[in-house]
C-alpha cells in the first residue's frame, strides 16, 4: 500500500460519493455543484493514469463548458433555493434495486474475466503524439473523425441558435394567425 | 503506480455509470437527467483510457475515442440545454410530466 495507491482509492471515493450526491440532492444547485467535484474527480484520475492532455480536455470542457452552462441554465429557469419534489419511493426503491443488480452483475464479469495480457510497454501520450496521430492521413491517423465532429461542432451551433432564437416578427403574426 | 490492478478502475467506472443510471430513472427535471447522462459518458471515457493504458499502451486509440466522446458531449449538452430553454418558454416548466404533448 503506497502513496499512489492511497490517492487512487481517495480519488474513487471523491468521484462516487460526489456522484451519489449529485444525483439524489433535492436542490438542483447543490446538485450541479456536486457534479462538478465529481468531474474534478475524474480529472484528477486522468492526472494519476498520467494522461494530462485528457485531464487537461476534461477540466476545459466539462468544469468549464457544460458544468456553467447547466448552471446558467438553471439560473434561467428555476427558483434554485427550491426543492424538488421527492422522486415516489416505489421508484426509488425499483432503480436502486435495478442499479445494485447492474454493479452487482458487472463487478462479478470483470471479477472473473481476469485480464492477463497486461503489456509492460512504455505509454506515450504525449502532446505531440497525439496531434501528430490525429491529423495523420495514414492508415493509423484520425484526420477523417476530426473533420467529421469538427462538421458536428457546427452543426450544433447552428442548430442551437436555431432552436433559441426569438420567435420574429413574421413568425409571430403567422402564430397569432393560428391561434384565430 | 501499477499496484492498483485494471479491474479497481473498472469497477469506479461501472459503479459510476449505474450511478448515472440511477440517477436517469429517478429524477422528473430535465437538467438533472442531463447532469446524470453526463456521468454516464464519464465512466466510459474512463474505460477507454484505462484500457489503453494498462492493455495496448503502444497506441493512443482509446486516448482518441475519448477526446471525441468528449467533444460530442459538448455538443450535445449545448443542444439538450437549448431544447430546455426552449421549452420552458412555452410551458413554463422543464420537468418531463409536463411536457407529454407527443407521448403517444
Amino acid at each position: 500500500m503506497n502513496t499512489s495507491t492511497i490517492i487512487f482509492y481517495a480519488i474513487a471515493a471523491l468521484i462516487l460519493g460526489a456522484a451519489i450526491l449529485a444525483v439524489t440532492s433535492l436542490k438542483i444547485f447543490r446538485s450541479a455543484i456536486w457534479l462538478l467535484f465529481s468531474l474534478v474527480g475524474i480529472a484528477a484520475l486522468y492526472f494519476w493514469m498520467q494522461v494530462e492532455f485528457i485531464a487537461a480536455i476534461q477540466i476545459v470542457v466539462y468544469v468549464g463548458g457544460i458544468v456553467v452552462l447547466i448552471i446558467f441554465s438553471i439560473f434561467l429557469t428555476q427558483q434554485s433555493g427550491k426543492e424538488m419534489a421527492k422522486p415516489a419511493t416505489g421508484k426509488m426503491i425499483f432503480s436502486a434495486l435495478a442499479a445494485l443488480f447492474g454493479i452487482a452483475f458487472t463487478f462479478n464479469l470483470i471479477n472473473h474475466y481476469g485480464f492477463n495480457n497486461i503489456s509492460a510497454a512504455p505509454f506515450n501520450p504525449s502532446v505531440d503524439e497525439i496531434g501528430m496521430q490525429m491529423l495523420s492521413t495514414t492508415s493509423h491517423g484520425f484526420i477523417l473523425p476530426f473533420e467529421v465532429v469538427s462538421m458536428l461542432l457546427l452543426a450544433a451551433m447552428v442548430g442551437c441558435i436555431v432552436i433559441a432564437m426569438k420567435p420574429t416578427e413574421a413568425n409571430i403574426v403567422h402564430l397569432n394567425k393560428k391561434e384565430d | 503506480m501499477n499496484e492498483v490492478p485494471l479491474t479497481h478502475i473498472l469497477f469506479v467506472s461501472t459503479a459510476l455509470f449505474f450511478i448515472g443510471m440511477y440517477g436517469l430513472f429517478t429524477r422528473r427535471n430535465i437538467i438533472t437527467m442531463l447532469m446524470s447522462i453526463e456521468l454516464m459518458l464519464n465512466s466510459v471515457n474512463i474505460n477507454f483510457v484505462a484500457f489503453n493504458k494498462y492493455l495496448f499502451p503502444d497506441k493512443l486509440d482509446g486516448l482518441f475515442f475519448s477526446l471525441f466522446i468528449i467533444t460530442i458531449a459538448a455538443a450535445e449538452a449545448a443542444v439538450a440545454i437549448a431544447i430546455i430553454i426552449n421549452l420552458y418558454r412555452s410551458h413554463q416548466s422543464i420537468d418531463v410530466d409536463d411536457a407529454t404533448e407527443m407521448k403517444f
